[in-house]
């Protein structure tokens, strides 16, 4: 694994950086270069210079809370997400919530919003659900690993997907599932798990504004669950 | 919920631990310790692998009482052992909520014939493996995670490496094969053919692959990394060090392995971070070097 990797796409490619101390990385870091964006891992303050956007990966809130201290990126991080776009997935949407649960240091508070961590119970209790979303054209295969569920939602934060209000979802139809402030997304369940790529497309285009260089048929990209 | 929905979930937890360390623990206490010091995961169980070597007798499934304990004590995910064949352990193992389960050779098999058929539960499974063939029987089983056996409790890298070397070197080999010639191959590896044949095509493991047994250092955690392993599982290269101390320095000193093997894990290509880490750690546990087991007595030899 190289530090840097890159697609070489004819078109300038956008610059997106994988928060990689801990956590499902390297399925973003696929997701991202299927879109043909030139993805690095970020472990280091210096790994954060010249990226269009960041992805904060699933994975352990605590321990990636602890390890973002320990290696000196906690700072530069956190003003990274104060201007910069910033996809978060799980562990991630912790990480950026203004209240959460039991953390070894303060979260960063740019998302408005509150959250329960591993609020569904341990691993037994992970589930996949239908989601609706709107923003990436229906409906979407939500897979949610020990996950963080979502309680409050400040003014000027947007809803980007529910679970489904289908009889099967029970007390948990409607339940919020994904957010957007500005620049930054958090969703609890893990697109990247999947080979559907239209919520990393989704971010880079609508949300992070950048201009995706033509690659062959991103859905040809199998690369199965990993 | 079908089968194949529930194994993403399995392995989507497999995903979420990667590029972490997971700590073997024996108490609440050192859960704590792991927990502070970045691990991604605990095991829990009584006795650490140097321990059993130490000790001998048959090891078993921990007391549900100390697996409760760890699990109230930190909010990461807490794995266990049971041992290999031993469907009741892991059923039990399964309703206390352990996040995964290691079939492990670490602990004395129950069954010398037959591994569990993961399949049928909801938690996930990782299981140790010397090659890839076991590796591939692992997964035909339901292992949402392979790990390399290794020689547990000794301190000694040198079967980790092997053993993620022979997984590699099989994994190449198979990607560079004819469709025609898979079936053969399949026959010589003893591995189940249409695993066989996703692994020939996408060049990967369908789980992902971490390192175990014998892992001591920082230097060793970043070798195994460099060598294809997406995580690392450290035994007994943590609560086996500063034991000749009062507990006071042993627990800081355990700190300080513990976060020292984290970042090794973290900046496994960056030598000169760690070197950095690598100064002036608290002595490696003393360990055992391989060569000097008999050869009834390798705990890598358990399974098949």
């Amino acid at each position: 694994m190289s530090v840097r990797e890159s697609a070489k796409p004819a078109l300038a490619a956008p610059r997106v950086g994988v928060l990689a101390l801990q956590g499902d990385f390297a399925c973003h870091r696929a997701s991202f270069a299927a879109l043909g964006c030139d993805v690095g891992r970020v472990t280091l303050p210096a790994d954060l210079e010249g990226l269009d956007a960041l992805a904060m990966p699933g994975g352990e809130s605590t321990t990636m809370l602890r390890l973002l201290v320990a290696n000196r990126l906690y700072d530069p991080l956190a003003e990274f997400v104060r201007t910069k776009p910033v996809l978060a997935t799980c562990a991630g949407v912790i990480l950026l919530a203004r209240e959460a649960d039991l953390l070894p240091a303060p979260s960063f508070g740019v998302l408005d919003i509150g959250v329960d961590r591993n609020a569904y119970g341990r691993q037994i209790d992970s589930f996949h659900a239908d989601l609706d979303a709107p923003v990436v054209g229906g409906t979407f295969h939500g897979v949610f690993i020990r996950a963080p569920r979502i309680r409050r939602v400040g003014a000027g934060v947007d809803i980007v997907a529910r679970r489904t209000r289908t009889p099967a979802d029970g007390a948990a139809a409607g339940e919020i599932v994904g957010v957007r402030a500005g620049r930054i997304v958090g969703l609890c369940f893990h697109p990247e798990l999947t080979s559907d790529l239209r919520f990393h497309r989704w971010f880079l285009t609508e949300v992070a504004g950048l201009r995706l260089p033509a690659v062959e048929s991103a859905v040809a990209v199998r690369r199965g669950a990993r | 919920m079908s089968h194949q929905d529930q194994f993403r979930l399995k392995v989507g937890l497999a995903e979420m631990l990667k590029g972490g360390v997971i700590m073997d623990v024996m108490t609440a206490d050192q859960a704590r310790i792991a927990e502070e010091a970045g691990a991604a995961a605990v095991m829990a169980l009584e006795r650490i692998p140097a321990r059993i070597r130490r000790e001998g007798g048959v090891a078993r499934m921990s007391d549900p009482r100390l697996i409760k304990e760890i699990e109230a004590s930190v909010s990461i995910p807490v794995m266990a052992k049971c041992r290999i064949g031993h469907i009741a352990e892991a059923q039990i193992l399964e309703s206390l909520g352990v996040d995964f389960i290691d079939e492990s050779e670490v602990l004395t098999p129950a069954d010398t014939e037959h591994h569990i058929w993961k399949h049928d539960f909801k938690v996930p499974f990782v299981c140790g493996c010397r090659d890839l063939g076991e590796a591939l029987r692992r997964i035909g089983e339901g292992a949402a995670m392979i790990r390399t056996k290794g020689e547990a409790g000794t301190g000694d890298v040198v079967e980790a490496v092997r053993h993620m070397r022979a997984v590699q070197k099989g994994i190449k080999k198979l990607a560079s094969l004819r469709e025609d010639e898979l079936m053969a191959e399949a026959k010589a590896l003893g591995a189940p053919f249409e695993v066989v044949k996703q692994v020939a095509r996408t060049g990967k493991l369908p789980v992902p692959n971490f390192a175990a047994g014998g892992v001591a250092t920082p230097a060793d955690a970043a070798l195994m990394v460099q060598l294809g392993a997406e995580a690392v599982f450290v035994g007994s290269g943590i609560f086996e060090v500063g034991l000749d101390q009062k507990p006071e320095d042993q627990r800081r000193d355990q700190l300080r392995t513990a976060q020292a093997v984290v970042k090794a894990v973290t900046h496994y290509d960056r030598p000169e971070i760690l070197a950095e880490i690598s100064e002036g750690l608290p002595r490696a546990m003393r360990g055992i070097a391989t060569d000097a087991i008999p050869e009834e007595q390798q705990l890598a030899k358990r399974g098949w």
